[in-house]
């Protein structure tokens, strides 16, 4: 049986290099990810924090940082006890050009068994690099406020693994 | 008759600036399909029943099908039977869905690939591997009026696979 993990490949109309800054800028991510910003040095080792307008959301640390090539870092999720009991995961980015495109393919692994953490981070990170595509191909993020933000993407995420914790 | 069990198998999500007609539209004409879909045309009647096929530049059938849902413009499932390999005809045909879920200022698409057997990896690293970038293609289209042109040959595994099964 092979591990369970998250794997989500996309091709964004962009260069590595932008894209390299989009997964590691916190001036970047707010603006597609929903108003999480990211701030780290990026050095091996060093730690990752991910803040929802102020509030500690996620922490990491850096696991592996080749510029425009290669990103990753453990995730442990810190906004909820239902999540943050687990051990911290491991997500990678791995980016491609291929012409003017460049392929991105996102792996989730290393989660606890049973882990909550993978349901929630399988339905999260597709919203997520949906917004980043669009906002590095037309100038603008999605724009899903109301029901579908990442609050209460938040929220449903947690409901769902209190529901099976049952 | 009984209706073989499909079981999801791969599954894609991802979020459009588009309106849900939009989206239906793309899946469901040629215009759309050309410039996202590997430059297939699309002929599919529009009703449960109907005939379904995804057809190349040169005007060989890719895949063909039947209709077994349709709610324009939430959801599309059709019967799946790769035509364009020739071992891969002798395969059980698969289904794929497309959910459109209407949301505050995006949609989110729902690609589901499901087998009525016992599919090996290999055999679905197929899809796994045209889906992303059929419906990144799609999104990029529909929010910039541009798809996304990157060529992808079948994966040799795959080939390998259907080759010693249908043998």
């Amino acid at each position: 049986m092979s591990e369970p993990k998250f794997v989500y490949v996309t091709y964004i109309a962009t260069t590595p290099k932008k894209l390299w800054q989009a997964l590691t800028e916190g001036d970047f991510t707010r603006q597609y990810w929903y108003g999480t910003s990211i701030e780290s040095d990026w050095t091996p080792g060093a730690r990752v924090t991910l803040r929802n307008d102020g509030k500690l959301s996620d922490t990491g640390e850096v696991l592996v940082y080749e510029p425009h090539r290669r990103l990753s870092y453990t995730w442990h999720v810190e906004f909820h006890e239902v999540f943050s009991r687990e051990k911290p995961a491991r997500v990678t980015f791995e980016l491609e050009p291929i012409g003017a495109t460049v392929k991105l393919t996102i792996t989730h692994d290393e989660f606890e068994p049973g882990s909550k953490v993978l349901e929630a981070v399988s339905n999260g990170w597709p919203m997520v690099l949906a917004s980043l595509k669009s906002l590095l191909e037309t100038g603008r993020p999605l724009d899903t406020t109301g029901a579908e933000s990442l609050a209460s993407a938040k929220q449903q995420a947690i409901a769902r693994a209190q529901g099976r914790a049952g | 008759m009984t209706e073989p069990t499909f079981k999801p198998k791969t599954v894609y999500v991802t979020y459009i600036a588009a309106p849900a007609d939009k989206v239906w539209a793309a899946l469901t004409s040629s215009e759309f399909t050309r410039q996202y879909f590997f430059g297939r045309s699309i002929e599919i009647e529009l009703k449960v029943g109907g005939r379904f096929v995804l057809r190349m530049p040169d005007g060989r059938v890719d895949v063909q099908g039947r209709v077994v849902e349709c709610d324009p413009p939430r959801k599309l499932a059709v019967t799946w039977r790769v035509e364009w390999i020739e071992e891969m005809r002798k395969l059980p045909e698969c289904l794929v869905t497309y959910q459109i879920d209407a949301l505050d200022g995006a949609v989110r698409l729902t690609m589901s690939e499901a087998h009525q057997w016992d599919v090996p990896d290999e055999i679905l690293a197929g899809g796994r591997m045209g889906w992303p970038l059929i419906l990144s293609s799609l999104k990029s289209l529909l929010e910039t009026g541009k798809g996304i042109v990157v060529k992808l040959e079948p994966p040799k595994e795959m080939l390998e696979a259907v080759r010693t099964r249908t043998r």
